[in-house]
């Protein structure tokens, strides 16, 4: 009877399994992201022409490369339990230090550089300020906010365009195929999400950033290394968000003080909508992966659309939000 | 008091060197001398219990000896060594590990995770994830834990949790191993494979600190008893060279007249009581059930009666309580106050009927810790009249003041905040919040539990005098001695349903064991309830 | 002495204050007629603090609001984005109309932008209590989605208004005082007196410091925070109404833009805690003045305005930072401190060389 009882049950055992995946406040959200992607994919496929394609995909990645990298810092923070309103602004910090550190003739190496290091140092600041004056992210990061959209300012407040050679040539496509094309950013950006998949889920740090979410008393009465890894948190998404800013300006080649504005509430809703709880402790960096593509895609369906005004993006923006909100909800309190 | 009771007297032989040794240990918190001049040492291959009611210092000098707080004056050494801990991870890489009273573990990771992080196996640079997957799979085998390491902890029950942490511990192979209550959420099996892993960790030369509130567990598991009492070390006994009541005496300080005169007083006004025989029921539940918290359960109070509810600790009493308090909703049955069929689906409900129930989580379902104690006091009664009517200041005020002295509450004034209260005193603003809705019910859920002896000396009293004025209280301990003195009737209750209904005509603590052990002959019944 | 110096310092609002005389301090000596307040032909009044109180008033009026949310344990990021719809449905309406000047065109429109505003909170109180999401991430959806309803009542247009009573609201006097400052008064007044009157403001503080105590007191937590909420949205339009009038249009991308910051900005820095509980209405008013004064004094520094920014982040650091439970732990460790000649005192240890 073996025989025939194995397979039922291997089903059964599958059914079950895969039940628990959904409904796990771990791996539900995300799956459901996915699904969510690979409907809105097929359905914009049967509706318009040319949208079932590599090349919306390939397009997607160039546009939102830089949302990609933004995504992958915010989600260590808010896995870490955090949140990090200052993405935006240092980004646009970012493109406008490249556009007028080149514009006074530095190298772009010395540049990218510069960058990378002054926001990271931000990140490192307001992660001290978080852990070692206690105080709430919120307003430590509304701070930083303010202060690198005012240094924008400062530095220039008008736009400012990129002409560097280098620069330039990383604007380029990179042709993959007849009609497929990338460009460096898009590999930056991939790169980054490997090495953040890898961080989160292999190394001490990373695991330790999920216990920060989980619990932090927790987590130091364990001994792990709390503040040491919850000030590094912000300076990962400083980092990320230097690098997005310098992919932003390969991509506009220009360095303007009002870029990124509501960038940290794309970031934030691409994270969220990738399955990661905003209270922190659950969540995959491939999913906010997802999450860019998600909101790419209603961009790009909106545009394929054509007769849709653009305002409606952002009110599917805040329904996805609603809904993924209220399924991480469910979830999490029927563990509970 | 005995000989021992002399600290560090010389009659013990002591042949092996102490693995700890903390000497003249001083912590002050702000306004509070939480440690002065404490020795307390440990040797390896014991069990050492710490011994202190409410205050005494026990968790303060675990925090000192782990790393969370940092000691004003005194010495620390480990092994021979002077050591300063800055923090838990340094204590635990020196081989001090804990297990806190609230399992301190992470729930949204893996319980493998939770036996290992920190050490986890390491493979190209990274974590390796098969091999922690199967060394914590070892270590909760040693421990007759079967569950898939790879699941999420919080999926698994509170007593697992706890072994998982136990687990943890052992695994970091710890010459220092410390228990902070470990067994107060384990059910008398779960004990009794802990003692035999204690047992077998105190062959392997660990040293054991062991905390618990139970006195039997405490005789059974350990070898040397360190008592503490207001932050002082009263003294270091062997265990077996210790009487219990000289043990109690030294946790308490002071003789329990108090209470044994209450409770002579107690049984002398039950048989006026008896006397008197016409009663009015107020409250009967019939078949009231909630899946997964109780099974269905018949249970009458009457006015102005006592009705204790014993059971071991998950035997389903603060679950039956939160049900007739409105806390929790019934999946199922009946519940009839003054004959009148009613359907509670919130605390404020239950008010309204006259029904109020104090939690028993004091700190987190209990007081509102930033909010002065008149506030606290008025919260029910202003709640129940709504935001729009306020009580008038003045009432306000005697409401407060009224409470404060009949309660003996000690605090500077009314607008004291209720977070600089004592334990015992909080537990009275709360007993006055109640009052002040004039309740027909009160349901008490260990309203005596980690307060000092004179508070629990004086609610004792108060609900007696309580119940003589008519009113019917509820009334649940932990203290099996406790739910004698004051009940007039015991529902004893055991895996979640009643097993008995008992009149309380001279009971003793050993007839009601009994019964809570009743076809439970497989496993013994040994807890603290019953010392 | 040392005792009643620490009594002050210690105090909520001591820094708020300090920073407050500083700025304004700054002002007087870069602008000799800094205080002066003069009164003008139309009996109105002028100067640079009237200014303030003017400016600062839809600050102001949110962040009261923002208060009672915030004892609640919550936050509203929404009130930026209900700026610009009140905003939006204000003037959408006077435009249809055929008479913009009329008075009750005017009433008509602000009181269904209040109405619209309140729907909206409403559904914010709906989300925190009834789904019981947590209160950043609820209103963060219409925070997300607000300005896209924004524009949908403004077809994308920036809608330009021509209509005296309406640009009254912004912009005009009463009694001499700047419309909006009264609104912003009235308002406090009434809130102050709503919670403080009554028992409303303690059973916010309950739910506020433990929820689950106060639930088991039979406190309708529920009802409160759609309350608060609701306040909280409909606070959100008065201001809204008055930054679109003072702008004569309704700009659905830019009215109230990052307001929602400067609310909180001005709430944390009143003394009340972003994890509830106790709130202070007065502190409110101290953060929100300095937040205004401290754009002001960009201005008459000289400083170019748009750097006004990286002051708001001086502010924001340094006043947190004073604030912070570290820095009060070391205040209080140097307050019990041995006096320097008992450490004297002490019979000094040998010096051990390794």
């Amino acid at each position: 009877m073996t025989t025939i009882d194995a397979p039922q049950s291997r089903f059964a055992a599958v059914v079950s399994r895969t039940t628990d995946a959904f409904t796990s406040p771990k791996s539900g959200p995300v799956l459901v992201t996915g699904l969510l992607f690979i409907v809105m994919f097929v359905a914009g496929g049967v509706r318009y022409n040319g949208f079932f394609s590599a090349t919306t995909i390939l397009n997607l990645l160039v546009s939102y490369s830089y949302l990609l990298v933004l995504a992958i810092g915010m989600s260590f923070v808010i896995i870490s339990g955090g949140i990090d309103l200052s993405v935006g602004a240092v980004l646009a910090l970012s493109t406008i230090i490249a556009a007028r550190g080149l514009q006074v003739g530095l190298p772009p190496v010395v540049v990218i550089v510069l960058i990378l290091v002054s926001t990271s140092t931000l990140g490192l600041l307001v992660g001290l300020m978080i852990n070692v004056f206690q105080i709430q992210p919120f307003i430590a990061t509304l701070a930083a906010m303010f202060l690198a959209r005012g240094l924008c300012y400062i530095i220039a407040k008008e736009s400012i365009a990129i002409t560097d050679p280098f620069f330039t040539s990383m604007a380029q496509p990179i042709i993959l195929g007849p009609r497929l094309s990338i460009t460096a950013s898009v590999i930056i950006a991939l790169v980054a999400l490997v090495i953040a998949v890898w961080v989160l889920q292999y190394t001490r740090f990373g695991r330790t950033t999920y216990a920060i979410g989980g619990g932090e008393q927790s987590g130091t009465l364990m001994g792990l290394p709390i503040a040491r890894t919850k000030v590094l948190v912000y300076v990962i998404s400083g980092f990320c968000s230097g690098l997005a800013g310098l992919l932003y300006s390969f991509y506009t080649l220009s360095g303007y003080a009002l870029t990124g504005v509501g960038g940290e509430l794309d970031a934030i809703s691409a994270v969220v909508i990738g399955g990661t709880l905003l209270t922190g402790g659950y969540g995959f960096v491939l999913g906010s992966a997802l999450g860019v593509l998600v909101l790419g895609l209603i961009q790009t369906m909106i545009t394929f659309e054509g007769t849709l005004s653009s305002w409606w993006t952002k009110i599917f923006i805040g329904a996805l939000l609603l809904v993924f909100i209220v399924l991480q909800k469910v979830l999490t309190s029927r563990r509970a | 008091m005995p000989d021992s009771a002399n600290p560090l007297a010389p009659t013990e032989a002591v042949t092996t060197a102490p693995v700890v040794e903390m000497t003249d240990i001083s912590i002050t918190f702000p306004g509070v001398k939480a440690l002065d001049g404490v020795d307390f040492r440990m040797f390896p291959g014991e069990v050492h219990s710490l011994m202190g009611e409410n205050g005494a210092g026990k968790s303060t000098l675990i925090k000192a000896l782990t790393g969370v707080y940092s000691i004003d004056s005194g010495e620390i050494r480990l092994g021979g060594e002077s050591v300063v801990f800055i923090n838990p991870a340094q204590a635990q890489a020196a081989g001090i590990s804990t297990v806190y009273q609230e399992v301190n573990l992470l729930g949204n990771l893996t319980v493998a995770e939770n036996v290992m992080l920190g050490r986890e196996p390491r493979r190209l640079g990274g974590i390796d994830w098969r091999a922690m997957r199967r060394r914590a799979k070892d270590v909760l085998e040693g421990l007759h834990l079967h569950i898939d390491p790879n699941s999420l902890l919080n999926s698994h029950s509170l007593a697992v949790q706890q072994l998982v942490a136990i687990a943890r511990a052992i695994d970091i192979q710890a010459k220092v191993l410390i228990l902070d209550e470990p067994t107060s959420s384990l059910d008398t099996e779960e004990v009794a494979e802990l003692f035999r892993v204690i047992r077998s960790l105190k062959e392997r030369g660990v040293a054991i600190l062991f905390v618990s509130h139970f006195l039997d567990q405490v005789y059974e598991i350990s070898d040397r008893l360190t008592v503490l009492r207001n932050g002082q070390l009263v003294g270091e006994y062997l265990t077996p060279e210790l009487l219990r009541i000289d043990l109690v005496q030294a946790m308490i300080g002071k003789e329990l007249t108090a209470l044994e005169d209450l409770g002579s007083r107690v049984h002398a006004t039950e048989k006026d009581e008896e006397a008197d025989a016409k009663t009015v029921t107020f409250l009967s539940a019939k078949g009231v059930t909630r899946k997964g918290s109780i099974a269905p359960i018949d249970i009458q109070v009457d006015a102005g009666e006592v009705v204790g509810l014993a059971g071991l600790l998950g035997s389903g009493r603060t679950e039956l309580a939160r049900l007739i308090g409105g806390v929790d909703r019934l999946d199922g049955g009946q519940l009839k106050v003054n004959g009148k069929v009613l359907k509670l689906r919130t605390p404020r409900q239950a008010i309204k009927h006259q029904i109020a129930y104090s939690s028993e989580n004091r700190r987190a379902e209990g007081i509102v810790d930033d909010l002065s104690v008149r506030d606290n006091i008025i919260l029910a009664l202003q709640a129940d009249r709504g935001w729009f009517r306020p009580i008038p200041r003045k009432r306000q005020d005697e409401l407060a003041a009224s409470y404060i002295e009949a309660l003996n509450i000690k605090t500077p004034n009314a607008d004291a905040l209720v977070r600089n209260l004592s334990g015992g005193n909080q537990q009275k603003v709360l007993l006055a919040r109640w009052l002040a809705v004039a309740p027909r019910l009160l349901i008490l859920d260990e309203p005596t539990r980690g307060i000092d002896v004179g508070a629990k000396a004086e609610i004792q009293k108060l609900v007696y005098s309580l119940a003589e004025n008519g009113l019917s209280v509820l009334f649940i301990s932990a203290e099996l001695e406790e739910v004698l003195r004051l009940s007039n009737r015991i529902v004893v209750l055991r895996d979640r349903r009643k097993v008995a209904d008992l009149v309380n005509d001279g009971l003793s603590v050993d007839d009601l064991l009994a019964v809570i052990a009743e076809g439970a002959a497989d496993s013994e019944i040994k807890t603290g309830a019953a010392s | 002495m040392k005792d009643i110096f620490f009594k002050v310092i210690g105090h909520r609002l001591f820094w708020p204050l300090v920073m407050l005389v500083v700025l304004i301090a700054i002002n007087v000596i870069n602008v000799p007629g800094f205080l002066s307040i003069t009164v003008n032909a139309e009996g109105n009044l002028f100067g640079s603090l009237i200014d303030i109180l003017r400016n600062g008033a839809p600050t102001l009026i949110i962040a009261v609001g923002m208060t009672l949310v915030i004892a609640t344990r919550g936050i509203d990021l929404s009130v930026g984005s209900l700026c610009a719809i009140a905003g939006a449905m204000a003037c959408s309406i006077i435009l249809t109309s055929p008479d913009p000047n009329n008075v009750g065109t005017v009433a008509v429109a602000v009181l269904v932008a209040l109405a619209l505003a309140l729907v909206l909170g409403l559904w914010n109180g709906m989300l925190v209590s009834v789904l019981g999401i947590q209160p950043i991430i609820a209103t963060l959806i219409l925070m997300t989605a607000g300005r896209g309803i924004a524009m949908l009542i403004t077809e994308g247009q920036i809608l330009t208004v021509q209509s005296t009573p309406f640009k009254f609201l912004g912009s005009g006097f009463i009694y001499g005082v700047p419309f909006a400052t009264v609104v912003a008064a009235v308002v406090l007044a009434l809130v102050a007196l709503l919670t403080r009157r009554t028992a409303l403001g303690m059973l916010i503080e309950s739910v506020g410091i433990n929820p689950e105590a106060s639930r088991q007191a039979g406190v309708r937590a529920r009802g409160l925070l759609f309350l608060v909420y609701g306040l909280c949205a409909l606070l959100a339009a008065v201001a809204g109404i008055i930054l679109t009038s003072n702008q004569t249009a309704a700009d659905a991308n830019n009215t109230g833009l990052f307001i929602e910051l400067d609310a909180i900005l001005a709430v944390v820095l009143g003394g009340t805690s972003l994890n509830g509980g106790r709130y202070s209405l007065t502190g409110t008013l101290v953060g929100a003045l300095v937040i205004q004064t401290l754009i002001t004094t960009v201005y008459t520094v000289g400083i170019p305005p748009i750097a006004t920014m990286v002051f708001k982040a001086a502010v924001v650091v340094a006043v947190t930072l004073l604030q912070s439970p570290t820095t009060n732990a070391a205040l209080e460790r140097w307050r019990s401190r041995p006096k320097p000649t008992k450490t004297s005192s002490r019979p000094s240890e040998p010096v051990v060389a390794r």
